[in-house]
């Protein structure tokens, strides 16, 4: 599943302030590009205007791309583009297997099939059995790893990963960055990652853009 | 040494003054539930003795089911029954989907923060005020049909339809939803405080759902156990409402509050049992119709749960839900022009059909009013002011409370809290009207000032409970250890940062008081008359004009408080960024 | 003194001064001495602004020369405040009542006196008494068939006539008959008020007097035995003429002012109305246009006579008294039937008055909207009030969906 991620001539500023100076990048798939920058510099920004969630109150300018169509008009629900935040935003309403049924697609459908490809990623992640559990009594990391199967059951074209290493203590870190990045690598997934950690990029291993603002 | 640390560990975290005697402020909450509770049990089982028959001052002495018999007999029984239901069951569902539906496509666009604005004038406009000019727009010689006629209608005289009274209770539907729907909408935005509502929507766009079936299926279950309460009351408000059913319902037969209000001021009194056995059917009709909600809750959530594991992202839904908005919009621009239309009459001299603006102006109108309008207008004020009042000091005395021993609260207060806004008012307004005359204490000042209080308490205390609580309880405790005490945290700490909220939640409440009718004309014996129960009184037929002073006037005394209320705090803080601003 | 004593004492003095308030003061003088500072509240139905203007007239005129209070408590049915003094006697409260003053006629009347619910014979104290036209207004002394007995003081006359917009209509029905052809050409322009309202049961009441064969009938109490008979044409004809009515009788107005409310909106042509100079207010008053007239019915229309009372429980009698008496004064009947304040019809008997005080009408302005006392044609005497209850009742019955 090899893709491409391009942004052609991006710039966004914020009144009369640029933020982004112009910008071109083409992210091949299973490569994950890290954006470093200090904190307010907008590289969050950056990665809402991907999405297509950018607050009006910047101007944003540019093309974006996903595989061979350009999706900078589209709304963010057609975009197929995966996002994971800081927090794990698991719905707190819905169990840890209702939460992954949400994000598999409806193609898939019949109680028993879903059911089935639910828990096959679970066991993959070593959460097996897993689907029934409230996710309030499951500890960070499980939420953490549970939050990036549900991007990926949504069969994502590429991924935006917005400091997603940040609320986990440094031992968890490690262990969540290898699991995020080996699965990009085998899915071969065009990613763009946002943090100002500079172990997080190197473990990325790919470019490092730098926004100074 | 350890045990000693743990004791003062333990201290500390069991509130700010845990070891101290308990004092005054303990009785905070038994006082409150004595004001609410135990007069509304009272009225209540003052109201359904009669309606088994049993009254010994009016000759009723043996119970039975007499009365009973009288109400199902009545010729309109029926369909007033039926009315009732559907205009009370409908409203609410049709109040609760637009509110959803509204929120569901709109959150977080500008259009959003728009609306948001205009909220607050139109939820300070007492109901009754907002019926009144609603009446006249839409009426078949009303303004609607004034701007386009004759040019595109060729009317020169008004047509022969029923819109004002129809026999459907739709133009009733319509002056409930002008104020239930910004009601819930506003619940909704308090309730969406609690819940990370734009990341998770933005998580679930990602995942390829429509903006509107993305709320719906993450934000609204989430959302939801916090307005189940306000729905609740929507629905008993719906239920039973007898000031604007007066204005905008059909007459012929009403719905059963009306019946009942009409058979308890006939002057025959053996009409007062069967008023009481309809204002007893009512109570039931609502404990049913909360229950029979709560029932199709639960059947909701079932088939919810069922259709987000289907996965479907929906993005077909788009078209209903912008039909939702396109009703809430429509919603708010009557509320805006009927509010507008009395403030015209209010300065028209003479304004016939089919003229779109009136054909002479003058401000005769108010010379005339103000002579006679300063009673109601001041009884009105004074009572508010009273009203609100005693409601913040036993708020905020429950706050406190609460704050200093520790306690939190449970759902189960909050029923409590709602009890005068769920029980029917003309079920318990009756049997305590009785009990005020064997006190000696009806239509007196004070008894119409508690009668408001029952409702204001409520709405003040919800207002102010979420920023009292969410207070940084580090201030409190820097200040102790500076040595203050309780009293001196509370006075020069806690009130002058709330000072905000506080006004909002006083503002909140002079408007509730303002648009009260039952409880001014029970409690109050007649001798109190407020500008609502003037405008109600005048509303069948007398001359707009004066109507028109008497509505805008209404409205505006809860808007100037509401303009104090954001204006004051930057006032006062002038020099103080921090405080100046929303807090 | 001893304690027991003084007890005792001040019992006594007590008895001796309630008794002395108990018995009604018999010189007039004395009245307006006791008078003086009270406070009185008059219940009156406050659904007319004229009428709440004049009503506060009088309060400031009775302050200035009695030193009374005058306090107008708004109802929006007279029945209000009859059921407010039967609650406060239900509660056993039979001194100190809240009421002092009522407006009152009619089932409203007959209901309290009925329960004894009414302080009198008092109307033989007010000196005024005398002036009122008692030979030919009846109905100031015999209200709904049944005798005031002086627990009731007239103030206004009142009289069915019909208010048509003449812009649109060029002609109308002198006869109950003539309403149904009339209608006929003109569907859905003519309302009467709800029947629960007075003048809407007046209306039915108006129509049963030219329709029932024996008029003399509807003097006496109805009973079983001949209401069907007595009622059977009426039935028949309003069964013709509802669905021809405004908003296919479907729905009517609450009062009268609302009916006239829509003459003015232009949603019905035609109306009814209790006061002979409402179009000639109206039109003063901007509330009507100009073009309104007035007619009665050929065969003439029911009138009756507006009255205060006095509730048995009232604490402020004499101040009532005095209220009541001033209302009977010709210089405020005068300005009541001025067409610029009230325009009522008059209670009294202007032969009776002083010539300046004759004066005080004949200076009256005049309105084409205003009909002549001789244009007002008979008046005929209320029904029994038990008719007027069964009819309603029946009305109900009959057209509640």
């Amino acid at each position: 599943m090899s893709g491409l991620l391009r942004l052609a001539s991006v710039e966004i500023a914020l009144a009369g302030r640029l933020l982004v100076p112009t910008l071109d990048l083409a992210v091949e798939g299973g490569e994950v590009v890290t954006i470093m920058g200090p904190s307010g510099v907008g590289k969050s920004t950056l990665l809402a205007f991907i999405g297509g969630t950018v607050d009006p109150v910047f101007s944003a300018r540019g093309r974006v791309y996903v595989g061979e169509t350009e999706v900078t008009r589209l709304p963010p629900e057609r975009r197929r583009l995966g996002i994971l935040f800081q927090d794990d935003l698991l719905f707190p309403h819905l169990s840890v297997g209702g939460n992954l049924a949400f994000g598999l697609p409806p193609a898939i459908r019949g109680k028993r099939q879903r059911a089935r490809r639910i828990e096959t990623a679970l066991a993959g992640a070593g959460l097996a059995g897993f689907a029934p559990r409230d996710p309030a009594t499951l500890s960070g990391g499980q939420r953490a790893r549970i939050a990036l199967l549900r991007t990926l059951l949504a069969e994502p074209q590429a991924l935006l990963l917005d400091e997603p290493f940040g609320k986990l203590d440094t031992a968890l870190r490690e262990e969540f960055r290898r699991f995020v990045f080996g699965l990009i690598a085998a899915r071969r997934l065009p990613a763009l990652l946002v943090t100002h950690d500079g172990a997080d990029a190197e473990a990325a291993g790919g470019r490092i853009l730098r926004l100074d603002g | 040494m350890g045990e000693a640390l743990h004791e003062i560990a333990a201290a500390g975290t069991a509130g700010e003054s845990a070891g101290r005697p308990r004092g005054l402020l303990a009785y905070a909450p038994g006082l409150t539930v004595a004001v609410f509770l135990v007069p509304i049990a009272a009225g209540l089982l003052g109201t359904l003795f009669p309606a088994f028959g049993y009254l010994p001052a009016l000759g009723g002495r043996t119970l039975g089911w007499a009365p009973w018999q009288a109400l199902f007999a009545h010729p309109g029984f029926p369909s007033a029954l039926r009315l009732t239901l559907t205009t009370g069951l409908g409203t609410t569902a049709a109040a609760l989907a637009l509110a959803t539906g509204f929120c569901a496509l709109v959150y977080g666009s500008t259009g959003f923060r728009r609306a948001e604005a205009l909220l607050a004038p139109i939820l300070a406009s007492p109901h009754s005020a907002i019926a009144i000019g609603l009446a006249f727009l839409v009426a078949p010689s009303g303004w609607l049909a004034r701007l386009v006629s004759p040019w595109l209608t060729g009317w020169t005289s008004p047509p022969d339809f029923l819109s004002v009274g129809d026999p459907w209770g739709l133009a009733l539907a319509l002056g409930l939803l002008v104020k239930e729907v910004p009601y819930l909408l506003l619940m909704t935005l308090a309730a969406l405080n609690q819940v990370p509502a734009r990341a998770q929507l933005d998580i679930a766009r990602a995942l390829g759902y429509g903006r509107g079936v993305a709320w719906i299926k993450i934000v609204l279950p989430q959302v939801y156990p916090q307005i189940r309460l306000p729905v609740y009351a929507v629905l008993a408000f719906s239920l039973s409402v007898v000031d604007v059913s007066l204005i905008l319902g059909p007459g012929n037969p009403p719905p059963l509050a009306v019946l009942a209000m009409r058979w308890f001021s006939d002057p025959d009194v053996g009409q007062y049992f069967p008023a009481a056995a309809a204002a007893s059917l009512l109570l039931a009709l609502v404990a049913a119709s909360i229950m029979l909600w709560r029932l199709a809750e639960l059947g909701v959530a079932a088939i919810g749960r069922a259709w987000i594991a289907r996965g479907g992202r929906g993005l077909s839904a788009e078209p209903g839900l912008r039909l939702a908005a396109l009703a809430v919009g429509l919603l708010m621009a009557l509320s805006t022009l009927s509010m507008l239309s009395m403030a015209l009459w209010s300065l028209a001299s003479t304004w016939r059909f089919p003229a779109m603006l009136p054909s002479a102006w003058t401000l005769a109108n108010w010379r005339h009013a103000l002579e006679r309008i300063w009673w109601p207008a001041s009884t009105t004020l004074f009572v508010g002011l009273a009203a609100t009042a005693a409601s913040l000091l036993l708020a905020l005395a429950c706050l406190e409370n609460e704050a200093r021993s520790g306690a939190h609260p449970g759902s189960r207060a909050l029923w409590l809290l709602y009890t005068p806004l769920l029980v029917p008012q003309i079920a318990f307004l009756f049997g305590a009207q009785v009990l005020l005359l064997r006190l000696g204490l009806d239509g007196t000042f004070l008894a119409v000032v508690w009668s408001h209080v029952l409702f204001v308490l409520p709405y003040v205390f919800l207002s102010l409970a979420d920023p009292w609580r969410a207070l940084d309880p580090r201030y409190a405790r820097t200040a102790a250890c500076l040595g203050a005490s309780p009293a001196r945290i509370l006075l020069r700490v806690k009130l002058p940062m709330l000072l905000r909220p506080l006004l909002i939640a006083a503002a909140v409440g002079f408007a509730v008081s303002v648009g009260q009718y039952l409880p001014t004309l029970f409690a109050g014996a007649g001798r109190l008359s407020t500008l609502t129960t003037v405008a109600v009184t005048l509303a069948a037929g007398a001359d707009r004009r004066v109507i028109g002073v008497y509505v805008f006037l209404q409205s505006l005394l809860p808007l100037v408080l509401y303009g104090l209320a954001l204006l004051l705090p930057a006032a006062i803080y002038a020099n103080r960024r921090g405080l100046a601003r929303s807090g | 003194m001893k304690r027991p004593v003084r007890l005792a004492l001040s019992l006594l003095l007590g008895l001796v001064a309630s008794a002395a308030r108990a018995a009604p003061a018999e010189s007039w003088d004395d009245i307006l001495a006791k008078a003086r500072g009270e406070t009185v509240y008059w219940n009156a139905w406050a659904g007319d602004e004229k009428t709440n203007a004049f009503i506060a007239w009088v309060g400031q005129e009775v302050h200035k020369r009695f030193a009374l209070t005058l306090r107008h408590v708004p109802l929006s049915d007279t029945a209000e405040a009859v059921t407010r003094v039967v609650a406060e006697k239900a509660a056993g409260r039979d001194a100190g009542g809240s009421v002092d003053l009522i407006w009152i006629n009619g089932p409203n009347f007959l209901a309290m006196k009925q329960q004894h619910l009414l302080y009198g014979p008092f109307t033989q104290l007010l000196p005024n008494i005398r002036l009122v036209d008692t030979a030919h207004k009846p109905s100031t002394v015999v209200d709904f068939t049944v005798p005031t007995g002086g627990m009731e003081s007239p103030w206004r006359m009142a009289q069915i006539v019909f208010v048509y917009d003449s812009r649109h209509l060029a002609e109308v029905p002198r006869s109950i008959p003539a309403f149904l052809p009339w209608a006929r050409r003109h569907p859905g322009r003519f309302a009467h008020a709800s029947v629960r309202n007075f003048l809407g049961a007046t209306f039915l009441k108006q129509a049963l007097y030219e329709l029932t064969p024996d008029p003399s009938l509807l003097q006496q109490p109805a009973s079983d035995a001949n209401f069907e008979a007595v009622t059977a044409p009426l039935w028949a004809w309003y069964d013709e003429l509802r669905p021809l009515l405004w908003r296919e009788g479907k729905a009517f107005p609450e009062s009268g002012p609302a009916t006239r409310q829509l003459l003015d909106d232009g949603e019905i042509d035609m109306m009814m109305s209790f006061n002979p100079a409402e179009a000639a207010v109206a039109i003063n008053a901007g509330l009507l246009p100009e073009t309104v007239r007035t007619f009665v019915l050929a065969r003439g229309t029911i009138g009756n006579t507006s009255f205060v009372a006095i509730p048995y429980n009232s604490p402020h009698k004499e101040g009532a008294m005095v209220v009541a008496n001033f209302l009977l004064e010709p210089l405020t009947q005068a300005h009541a039937e001025d067409i610029r304040q009230m325009g009522n019809f008059t209670v009294l008997e202007l032969a009776k008055l002083a010539p300046e005080e004759r004066k005080l009408f004949a200076d009256l302005p005049a309105s084409p909207a205003l009909p002549t006392t001789e244009a007002l044609g008979t008046m005929l005497l209320e029904l029994h009030p038990s008719w007027m209850t069964r009819i309603v009742a029946e009305w109900e019955k009959r057209y509640t969906r």
